[in-house]
């Protein structure tokens, strides 16, 4: 009896669930009104039969439970294969009635046009990058051996088609509005995957290879970019964005961004030594993977600012953040941990001179206004992104 | 079976050192019941950073990984896996065919020990330096072995190495088995007239056989990327601004060997479920089981479809878009027998005699988590309705509802129908009872939100989701709801608990067949069974094992090695088979 009752009550509060919840999917900003589609007609062909079967067994319960003290005998019905051919035959037509759909959308999402422009997103624990093929449209080659801290992505210097590519700065790019976008998506150390919920559309990105995916983004917006394939402990922190614009607008923007030649050239040429070299430093030690330069949130405490001030320990006590301790804690990540961060950093093999580079870097970075949310390499070239 | 070499003849070879089935099976039980509250108080340590971010200081973003990565690798391989083969599989296969014992008892004592080896790695791993392997339980190459990853040294070593002698403990288990099951019927049981929790077992154990090779390769390859440098999984990598020495490896290979081997596991543990909810069904509802030879054929289909479906994991994992078209279809189609599965028990119950016993009310709490787990499963195995849902949420509640509450409700069902054999003393009905309710509504209130999350787009995996706009703050609020649910059907385990200890010396006095029910493991001469289980001479079988309420017959049930009856025709369905009557 009770059983009978619970298994009402979970339709009744499914059914209603369903109509009040305020969790639903974010609107939808691609061409993927497909996906939606089936995913409403397979919730509407599943949750009849959810609703049908739980139903049935409640009325079966009600109506054959065991009444005590009444003289009463199960029916004997070993096999009824007519019965039996019949709910096969019908389950096979649901079930080709679901699968069919989906798999005419799927043959357009693995049929890019031919027309996609092309974007290239590169993960790295915990960041994205962002490259676009330049003029001659093609994308240059690139090798993990030519990661350096001038060129992060690891474009092959010796290939000509990859010195007009656009190399976006910071964890945000641009797209146009309306123009079918087709996607390569690589990573430099484990598996990531380029999530946009309001997209529809992902692929992970694995070391080694080449993925891709498609989409035409149709509504101008900022939209949010997270990982979800697990990479670390810093997966859930791993942001992004996509803002898309009018195509006039993208153009001026791209035609804003840096290339691969310009941004050699440009780390060629002098510039604030100390500050410079510790930034390199920062970035070919993997500092900047966990901590911010922008003052964002991240799996550490952000730099932006951070010298002279006074921060709290996970032990209780405070201190200022001045160079004698910022070197500690470069050399000893484990003495002195920052309230609220996990014990999680590793220990680097650095020189005297390297340290004081570094330090010399955040101090650099500190007590300045934020400039943008793009960081401070905006900052130091006076561009606005 | 006629030698008595391996008898018991004091208390270290009748508790310790036993290759007595019924022992090894309690062994593995209290072993794998032991381990899974470790993976429940995992859980709730996740539960209390999602419901209360940042409130508790000690869980920070690495424990959370890691405590999320033990928690499912200990659930569905050192609890599900080894509690429905090494526990239920050896304390019924032999009781159920009518045999003395497995065919191989001191290879089943081995299989035992080098269980218990494993879960004793796997639980040192959480005391070496950087804890244990915080990877999720898929353990994908290259972060599994790469800083970054909590538990990257030692961690993942111990994981893997575990894993390997827990492959060792299920080969041996599961060779066993299979034999067992094919030499060791009594005369008279046909294949055709074994429990479906037999055949739910036998086949799990075939696909165990054929599975596991694929995880103890995959996990010796990652042994040696690990600690020997070789590049099976890793491609040339910069990790944290180095370059790797690695070179030319793939890590969807990695992916390929491990769902090869996961998925048939999500059958593993599907199958012995379903075999023995479908006895306690008809048990319970005094009806002989609706089409119980599409069962079996469903379950031999089922098993073998399981082994062709594996990429339905990867449909985005960057592997060659084309098998999409592919797994999608073969994973749809295995809807069809499962879908069967399910009609026909609903079909037991139609116009049964339903006893609503502390067993039925698990049986039946299991079709309905079962029911709404295998819908959504048609979900995210269409691969372009899977592609939005991929790796939210969604699959959370997906899985947990068709492998981890489906089959935890059949083991509870299981030990509450079972335990007065094993004991001779029944379960505590009121524990029971409140038990089945907080844990069937609970896990509902706890799962069911969660595929809206998912479809909302809220990642899993997460330690924490601050900061990101999509994500209202009402889904942090229901985040909290679902915690206190858990902590709440947590606690109600502790019942579960008290109830197995308190019962063994207070329960009620079972007798030798409390349910009344048809199959050999109720027809032993002594309860609990003794060593060899059937006394002078093992039963001889005339009937298939669900001549339940058959017209004509004095009792509502007819056990099976009783003779015939003149008259009473107890299995219509089949070729009588004379020879055994003589």
């Amino acid at each position: 009896m009770g059983m009978a009752v619970a298994l009402l009550l979970i339709v009744v509060a499914s059914v209603l669930f369903h109509v009040f919840s305020p969790w639903w999917s974010t609107p939808l900003a691609s061409n993927w009104k497909q996906m939606d589609d089936t995913l409403l007609m397979t919730l509407a062909v599943t949750g009849a039969f959810f609703v049908a079967i739980n139903l049935f067994v409640a009325y079966i319960v009600l109506r054959h439970r065991h009444r005590h003290g009444k003289e009463q005998r199960a029916a004997y019905e070993p096999e009824n294969r007519r019965l039996e051919w019949w709910l096969i035959g019908l389950s096979t037509l649901g079930i080709v009635g679901l699968l069919a759909p989906g798999l005419f959308v799927y043959a357009n999402y693995v049929t890019p046009p031919s027309q996609a422009m092309l974007l290239e997103v590169t993960g790295q624990q915990w960041q994205w990058h962002f490259r676009f093929p330049g003029k001659d449209g093609r994308l240059g080659t690139t090798d993990a051996r030519f990661v350096s801290a001038d060129n992060p992505l690891g474009l092959n210097p010796d290939d000509p088609a990859g010195l007009d590519d656009v190399v976006v700065d910071g964890n945000e790019t641009r797209l146009p509005l309306n123009v079918p976008v087709k996607v390569l998506l690589r990573s430099k150390d484990v598996l990531h995957d380029f999530y946009l919920p309001n997209i529809r559309a992902r692929m992970n990105m694995v070391p080694g290879m080449v993925t891709s995916f498609w989409f035409t983004p149709t509504q101008a917006g900022r939209f949010e970019v997270l990982c979800a394939q697990l990479c670390g402990v810093g997966h859930h922190n791993m942001r992004g964005y996509v803002r898309v614009t009018e195509p006039a607008d993208f153009e001026t923007w791209l035609a804003g961004q840096r290339t691969f030649a310009q941004l050699r050239q440009a780390s060629a040429a002098p510039q604030a030594p100390g500050a410079m070299l510790g930034k390199a430093l920062a970035q070919s030690k993997g500092c900047v993977a966990c901590h911010s330069v922008d003052g964002s949130a991240s799996v550490g405490p952000t730099w932006r600012g951070l010298f002279n001030k006074s921060v709290p320990l996970a032990d209780g006590s405070t201190r200022q953040a001045d160079a004698a301790y910022l070197a500690e804690s470069i050399r000893e990540p484990q003495a002195s941990v920052v309230k609220g961060y996990p014990p999680i950093m590793p220990k680097s093999v650095l020189s005297d001179a390297e340290v004081a580079a570094l330090v010399g870097y955040i101090q650099s970075l500190g007590g300045a206004p934020i400039p943008t949310d793009a960081g401070v390499a905006n900052a130091t070239t006076g561009r606005q992104p | 079976m006629t030698g008595d070499a391996h008898a018991p003849h004091g208390f270290w070879t009748r508790y310790v050192w036993s290759q007595d089935h019924k022992v090894i099976a309690i062994q593995y039980a209290i072993t794998a019941i032991a381990i899974g509250l470790v993976g429940l108080v995992l859980s709730n340590l996740m539960r209390m950073q999602l419901g209360f971010p940042g409130k508790f200081a000690f869980i920070d973003a690495q424990h959370y990984y890691q405590f999320m990565t033990m928690h499912g690798m200990i659930m569905v391989v050192y609890l599900l896996t080894a509690l429905f083969l090494g526990g239920f599989g050896n304390y019924l296969i032999p009781l159920m065919i009518g045999a003395r014992d497995m065919v191989f008892p001191y290879l089943n004592m081995l299989s035992f020990w080098c269980y218990l080896l494993s879960v004793l790695v796997l639980v040192a791993s959480f005391f070496v330096q950087g804890g244990p392997t915080g990877a999720g339980w898929t353990l994908y190459p290259p972060q599994a072995i790469l800083p970054g990853t909590p538990g990257h040294d030692w961690g993942i070593i111990l994981m893997l190495v575990s894993l390997l002698i827990f492959i060792v403990a299920a080969t041996m288990g599961g060779l066993n088995y299979v034999t067992t099951v094919l030499q060791a019927r009594t005369e008279g049981m046909t294949l055709f007239r074994m429990p479906l929790t037999v055949w739910g077992i036998v086949m799990a154990t075939i696909l165990a056989l054929i599975a596991f090779p694929a995880l103890l390769v995959s996990g010796i390859m990652m042994l040696l990327d690990k600690v020997a440098g070789t590049s099976f999984f890793m491609p040339a990598i910069v990790s944290m601004g180095a370059p790797l020495d690695y070179k030319g490896g793939s890590p969807l290979l990695f992916q390929h060997l491990f769902w090869f081997f996961g998925h048939p596991e999500v059958y593993i543990v599907a199958l012995p479920a379903f075999g023995i909810v479908s006895d306690l069904i008809s048990v319970h509802a005094r009806k002989c089981i609706f089409g119980y030879r599409t069962m079996v054929w469903a379950i031999l289909a089922i098993g073998g479809l399981s082994v062709v479906v594996w990429a339905h994991h990867m449909f985005v994992s960057g592997m060659n878009p084309y098998f999409g078209f592919f797994f999608a279809t073969t994973t749809l189609i295995i809807a069809v027998p499962t879908a069967i599965k399910v009609y026909n028990w609903v079909l037991t119950l139609w116009r049964g005699d339903i006893h609503l016993t502390v067993p039925m009310l698990f049986a039946l709490g299991f079709i309905s988590t079962f029911l709404i787990g295998g819908l959504t499963g048609l979900f995210l195995g269409n691969v372009s309705v899977d592609i939005p849902l991929s790796n939210t949420y969604f699959v959370v509640a997906h899985f947990h509802m068709v492998m981890g509450v489906s089959p935890i409700l059949v083991i509870f069902g299981g030990i509450y129908h079972w335990y007065p054999k094993v004991t001779g003393r029944m379960l505590n009905d009121a524990l029971g009872k409140a038990h089945f309710w907080i844990t069937f509504i609970g896990t509902y209130a706890i799962f069911f939100p969660m595929h809206y999350l998912g479809i909302l787009g809220m990642p899993r995996r997460y330690y924490a989701f601050e900061n990101y706009a999509f994500i209202p703050q009402s889904a942090h609020t229901l985040n909290m709801w679902i915690s206190v649910i858990a902590f709440i059907v947590a606690a109600a385990q502790l019942m579960f608990l008290f109830n197995l200890a308190w019962s063994v010396r207070h329960g009620k006095p079972a007798g030798s067949n409390p349910w009344r029910a048809a199959s050999l493991e109720w027809q032993t001469p002594q309860t609990p069974p003794a060593h060899g289980n059937w006394g002078a001479a093992t039963p001889v079988v005339y009937r298939w094992a669900y001549a339940y309420s058959v017209p004509g017959a004095a009792e509502d049930f007819i056990p099976q090695q009783a003779p015939p009856q003149p008259g009473v025709e107890d299995e219509p369905h089949m070729p009588r088979r004379t020879e055994v009557l003589s």
